[in-house]
């Protein structure tokens, strides 16, 4: 593998992280729970896509053939997204789609802060680009993981469940395979352990003011990252992709 | 050359960001360079948030500007490092903001720490410092949303964004 393939591989997980979310999100759209929710989990889902262009249009650069970031995000097949399964799981009620987006950005942040400082010139620029608004998408998420948790009794219930149900995906989000290796060791991306205690001591922190616990069971999830998806990613993609599918080429 | 650039910078005062109309492009600071290479004129621009939706407008607002003044040979292209901040936004544009009724961009960010009390934002109306912050998203992604406990009217906050 070259390091441009590795490259390529990298950053188009980063992308479809942030598109596989980005439109998660943008199902909220008109249906949040409160107006200020609604516009907020928008807001943050318009970041993301913003975020999605600039990697999926870097990682068509990288990909040796001409693809535009259209190309990438609308036009593969289900096995060639390299999201986490956590990224496509259903929004659920606001407590799972706030765990999920609370256990992302935990893990996001550090990584993009790792990434600023790249060799990778264009990597590192859209890294300290997309930083800024992510700050923001986690100090947004922990605040509603502690206020659903120290809240009512019936909202301690309901963001435990969603704990319990989404964090066997979040290990998936440490995976690293050869393209991970190989850029490592140039040190153009950061090994992930390192990302990972940043993570914990966050989700430790905000799980102990939120009050809630972490399963016991040590159930592990994966798959996404090679391309096997859970069975939500069909249905997900079909709403993605329907407009181009249909109308190849379109634009606005 | 001298007086072409300065031309430039004069028409891009008059290509307005769509959605904060009273703003030009200048004074939101997101030109980044103009210069003229081989008889080309050459803009750089940068996004203020990466999926601002307002970009591509601006581009071909820039694009109709140069077209209308009898400027062909140009090129505009983004570029997004440095990344943007609220610093690079005029004093000029500041004052604009405020007398459209959204409040202009503190010198400081939120704290990042959790539920930090938010900076005080006068109220762009009645200048009171009696407001609350009702959101931290507003109306498009740049603004918070907020109220004056004073005057009651609610209003946008140009987030510091560094």
């Amino acid at each position: 593998m070259t390091k441009q393939e590795a490259l390529y591989n990298y950053v188009l997980r980063l992308g479809d992280d942030s598109l596989i979310l980005g439109q998660r999100l943008a199902e909220l759209c008109g249906h949040g729970p409160i107006l200020e929710e609604d516009i907020a989990l928008t807001n943050i889902s318009l970041d993301l896509i913003g975020q999605a262009t600039l990697f999926l249009d870097y990682a068509g650069a990288l990909s040796g053939e001409t693809k535009s970031n259209d190309d990438l995000a609308f036009l593969r097949l289900e096995k060639e997204y390299v999201n986490a399964l956590l990224l496509e799981q259903p929004n659920g009620h606001f407590g799972d789609t706030i765990m999920r987006q609370f256990l992302f950005d935990a893990f996001r942040k550090p990584l993009l802060e790792c990434l600023q400082d790249s060799s990778e010139k264009e990597l590192a620029s859209i890294a300290e680009k997309a930083l800024k608004e992510t700050k923001y998408h986690l100090k947004h998420s922990s605040e509603w993981v502690i206020r659903l948790g120290d809240g009512t009794d019936e909202s301690h219930e309901k963001i435990q469940g969603s704990l319990h149900t989404l964090y066997r995906y979040s290990h998936e989000l440490f995976f690293e395979d050869e393209s991970d290796f190989l850029l490592q060791k140039s040190k153009i991306v950061p090994e992930l352990n390192s990302i990972k205690l940043e993570w914990e001591k966050t989700v430790k922190n905000v799980f102990e003011m939120a009050g809630i616990a972490l399963p016991e069971n040590d159930w592990k999830f994966e798959g996404g990252r090679q391309g096997r998806h859970s069975e939500h990613m069909g249905f997900l993609l079909t709403e993605l992709q329907y407009m181009q599918r249909t109308y190849p080429n379109m634009e606005w | 050359m001298v007086n072409t650039i300065n031309h430039i910078w004069s028409l891009l005062e008059e290509v307005y960001d769509p959605e904060v109309p009273v703003l030009s492009v200048v004074d939101l600071g997101i030109i980044r360079s103009v210069e003229e290479k081989k008889e080309a004129i050459h803009v750089t621009i940068t996004p203020t948030y990466i999926g601002c939706p307002a970009m591509q407008t601006i581009e071909e607002d820039i694009q109709t500007k140069f077209e209308e003044s009898g400027i062909s040979n140009f090129k505009i292209s983004t570029s997004i490092a440095p990344a943007w901040t609220t610093d690079w936004m005029s004093e000029k544009g500041k004052k604009k903001l405020k007398d459209y009724g959204i409040a202009p961009p503190q010198n400081e960010p939120d704290k990042s720490l959790l539920f930090a009390e938010p900076i005080v934002v006068p109220c762009p109306r009645c200048e009171s410092s009696d407001t609350k912050m009702v959101s931290h998203f507003g109306s498009t992604a740049c603004k918070a949303h907020y109220q004056c406990n004073q005057c009651r009217e609610p209003f946008d906050y140009f987030k510091c964004f560094k």
